[in-house]
Order: structure tokens, then sequence, then C-alpha cells
């Protein structure tokens, strides 16, 4: 079954200095899907992720050519950053909150984006929350600091905090090797909820978190894209010998 | 082995001597303020030393109310803040997230060279150039809180930018990619997100600005005008606590020289709460 392509990502090079970190990559991401990167460190997969909302921008020395298109239009042209930011959210690997109150967090995004009223403020806020599955541990103390929270809570209430500009794609770094089993597992249920409305792109570390929770995945390594396909099929017949040897734990 | 022994515990004693200097020498100066200055002020009485207003060591009988140094003091210091925070602070953000590297380069060590410039030097810039500016306000004479509250400003600017830089650079980025990644430009990121996080070492520098201006005597001096009556207006002359001491304390004998050193406790009252509340705002920084 084929599906509307929410990126597309065209003979995309990425230097770091005279460092070439991404090479010849060619991807169609689906929307409403979640795809998953693998592969070792310093593969470039983070890489890429950063590039799709350009968070690279602020890598000294980083350079770009190749086209990434968003819906078609491409990010890299004409596209202003800041929209493009609030369109697609994102999820860091360490949850990083700011020092401020539950509900100052969450409502940063909105008020960023020019929303003032109270009441406007509460409802996003309750709705970001409760999409993120964390409203019942929080409603009673919205106006206590986030950094009190375990790192689990918090890492949901950035999901939260994403979630409150309404992007329509979400990118995760990484999302849960900060976490303890059972945080992890309530991120990757709300992950899988959450693809109902968002398209996600998820950077893992973990091949059975990949099974778990993709519907895609991309394995790289050392800049390229070996093999990109649906995540079932990629784990049970991988086409490239390469894939292979990183699924099976022969390397990575 | 033996030699080597005796030679470790020697040095570790030596070093605790050298130690002990700086704190004997604040005990020191506490014991000696206040066994000069209490008894003067039991002499005068506490509520006329501190809230009389009448301050004529002269006249017969000698009147010593300091209120109108201590409101001076206060004026001039609150002053300064008004005019070095804003100041200080949005410099230390340019310098922090703003500034281009090669400017950044030139800057910094102008803010450095500002902190060394002596207090006397900033006195004779505020005599020749603010004083006469200041002359063309019609109603000031020049030398008045106006002036020493604008030369006070410049004057902590040093401290706050330096403080308030540190604490900005010592913010996580991870707070500003997060803002940035919420679509936010860099200016608010800065402003709402790296800022607020900042904030107790901000603070901290704004309260140690406040102590700087407080203890400032030369500079103060020469451009306040130094009357003491309480003010009733910016352009009027002002005396601060710093300034009744080193004024008079050349001439003075007996219990006016005594009821100046009381003024002194009282300046040290004061800088003891700024110091206080500083320490006190750094470890809520560093909780957070």
């Amino acid at each position: 079954m084929s599906m509307h392509t929410k990126y597309k990502i065209q003979d995309l090079n990425l230097h770091y200095g005279t460092f070439h970190a991404l090479k010849n990559i060619n991807l169609e991401l689906p929307e409403k899907e979640i795809t998953a990167f693998i592969g070792p460190s310093g593969c470039g997969k983070s890489t890429l992720l950063k590039t799709l909302n350009r968070m690279n921008d602020l890598v000294e020395g980083c350079s770009i050519d190749g086209t990434v298109l968003l819906d078609g239009e491409d990010i890299f042209d004409r596209m202003d950053v800041n929209v493009l930011r609030r369109r697609v959210g994102m999820v860091f690997q360490k949850p990083n909150p700011f020092p401020m109150s539950i509900y100052d967090n969450i409502a940063f995004g909105p008020r960023t984006h020019g929303i003032r009223k109270k009441a406007k403020l509460d409802e996003i806020v309750e709705k970001s929350l409760r999409d993120a599955a964390i409203w019942d541990e929080v409603k009673d103390r919205l106006d206590k600091s986030a950094l009190g929270m375990s790192g689990g809570q918090q890492q949901r209430l950035c999901i939260a905090r994403a979630l409150a500009i309404q992007p329509e794609v979400l990118l995760m770094d990484e999302p849960t090797s900060a976490l303890d089993p059972i945080s992890t597992m309530k991120v990757e249920d709300l992950v899988q909820e959450l693809k109902r409305e968002y398209t996600i792109v998820m950077v893992t570390h973990n091949m059975q978190q990949a099974t778990r929770v993709s519907d895609k995945t991309a394995f790289f390594l050392l800049g390229e894209v070996v093999e990109f396909n649906e995540t079932a099929e990629l784990f049970s017949m991988p086409k490239d010998q390469r894939t292979e040897n990183y699924i099976t734990g022969r390397f990575g | 082995m033996k030699r080597q022994k005796i030679l470790e515990t020697g040095m570790s004693w030596l070093f605790a001597l050298c130690a002990c200097m700086s704190i004997v020498a604040v005990v020191l100066i506490c014991v000696f303020l206040f066994a000069n200055g209490v008894p003067a002020m039991k002499e005068i009485g506490f509520i006329k030393f501190l809230l009389g207003t009448d301050w004529a060591p002269k006249n017969q009988p000698a009147s010593y109310g300091i209120l109108p140094m201590i409101i001076g003091s206060l004026c001039v210091t609150i002053g300064a803040v008004v005019i070095g925070v804003p100041i200080g602070l949005l410099t230390a953000v340019f310098l922090s997230r703003f500034c281009p590297k090669k400017l950044h380069s030139v800057l910094e060590p102008l803010v450095q060279l500002m902190a060394g410039i002596p207090s006397i030097i900033y006195g004779f810039f505020g005599l020749v150039v603010m004083v006469p500016l200041a002359r063309m306000i019609p109603g000031c004479t020049g030398v008045s809180m106006l002036t020493a509250s604008v030369l006070l400003g410049i004057m902590i600017l040093p401290t706050i930018i330096n403080l308030s830089e540190s604490a900005l650079n010592a913010v996580p980025d991870s707070y500003y990619e997060g803002a940035l990644a919420l679509g936010a430009t860099h200016e608010r990121s800065v402003f709402f997100a790296v800022l607020p996080a900042a904030k107790s070492g901000i603070l901290a520098a704004a309260v140690l600005g406040i102590g700087r201006a407080i203890g400032e005597t030369m500079a103060v001096i020469m451009v306040a005008g130094n009357q003491a009556r309480i003010p009733t207006s910016m352009l009027k002359g002002i005396r601060t606590m710093t300034a009744n001491i080193v004024l008079e304390m050349g001439y003075a004998t007996g219990l006016h020289r005594q009821a100046l050193i009381a003024t002194g406790v009282v300046l040290f009252v004061f800088i003891l709460i700024i110091n206080l509340t500083f320490s006190i705002l750094k470890k809520r920084g560093e909780k957070v």
C-alpha cells in the first residue's frame, strides 16, 4: 500500500568541514508512519535527523547540498527556518525541560507563536499533556518546576512540549537512551499512539526498539543508507550483507 | 623518609597559617569597628544616631544624626542599579549570545580594563565631563544625586557584565536548542529560555554591583556635592556614608571621631546583608 510521502530526501550530501558525514542520501519517509534510523555510532543517523529540522545550521563548518522536500517544499529554499521547526517538532536524547514550571514549559511554544489568551493556553497545555500520557501524573502540580520530575516524566513532558505547537512531524533522537526500562516502555507506547496523527522519525541505538515500534527502518553505515525497507522485512530478510552482519550483532 | 614527613607537616601548618591571616584580618576589622562604634552609638542614642536628621558636630550641643547619609547612600545606590543593571545585563546578553567572535575579542578586554580603572579616575571623569553636562539641566548645580548615580552606574558595569556573562555562558545549550526546536527565533530563545535559566546568577551579579556602589567613596565625593541633608530632588547634592567618613575623619576628635566610626559600622552592616544575599542567591543558583 502506497502512502503519501512526507519527506523526500534527494542526493543529500553533508560535510562537517572536510568530513563527509552524509553521502548521497535518497529516502522517502511516509506520512503518519514511524521510521527508525539505526546504525552504529557516528554513522550519520543523528546528523540526518538534525538536517530534517535544520538544527545542523547551528554547527559551524556544516555545509549541505542536495534537496530535502517537506510536502514537496524545499526546506533549504525560501521556507523560513522557524516555520519549518514549527511544523517539525523535535525531542532530544537527553530530556531538556526549561527550568520553569511544567505549565510554562508546555506554553512556551504556543506563546512563541503568538497565543496569549489564558483560556486557550490552558486548553493547549491540558491537551498536550493528555496526548503525551502524562496529564494524570502532573495535573496537580502544573505550577511546580519541571526539573523536579523524574527523567522519564521529563522526557514525556518534552514530547508534550513538542506536541503543543501542533507539528506535522516529530523527530526523536534516541528519546529513551537516558531512561529506565519502565519509562522507555511508556514512551514507546506513547509513540505508537502518536503515529495516528504525526509522522515520526526516530533515531535509535536499540534494534529491539526499532522492531517494536517502527514501520520502516533505514540502516546507516559510514554516512550512507545501506538499506531502507519495511521494518519486518529488513530484520527478517536483510538484502545487504552489511545489514545482516549488523542486525545479527557481528559489529556495531 | 622522616625528614620528608617533617617537611610535609611543617608546610601544612604554614598553609593553615596563611589561611588564618585573612580570617584574622576580617575578625580584627569587626572587633575594631564594633568596639569603637557601638559605644558611640550608645552615647548618642541608637534612635537619635540612626534616625536623626541633623549632622552638626560643631554645634553646641553637637548633633550626630546620620539619616541623611543613610538615605544618601541608598539613593545613589538605587540610582546606580537603575542605570547600571539594565545596561550591564543587556551588554552581557550581547557578549554571550549575539556578539561576533572578532568583536568579542575586542570588547571583553575593554570591559576587564573598565574594572581595573581606579575609582579616583572615574571621579575625575565625572567632575570634568559629567558635572558640566549635568549643569545644563535647569535647577542643577552639576554636583548632584543624579550625577553620582550615573557615575556609579558606569562603575558597576564591569561587575554586572562579567558575572552575568558567566551566568549566561553556564546555561546548558540544551535549553537554547530546545527553544529553537519549538520554532522560536534566536532572540526569543535567548531572552525567554536562556535568560530565565541564568536568573539567579544575574541576581547575584546585581547584588554584588549594589555592594560595589554602596561602598564606593572617592568617585562619589567628587560629584555628589556632599551636603549632609535629606535630599529633596535628584538634582540636589547628597552625602553618602562613605563620603561622611572620609571628609571629616582627618580632623575629627572625641565623640565626633567615634560617631564617624559608628557610621562605618552601619555601612558594614549594609555590606554584610548584601554579601549574605549574594551567597544565598549563588547557592540557590547552583541547586537548579
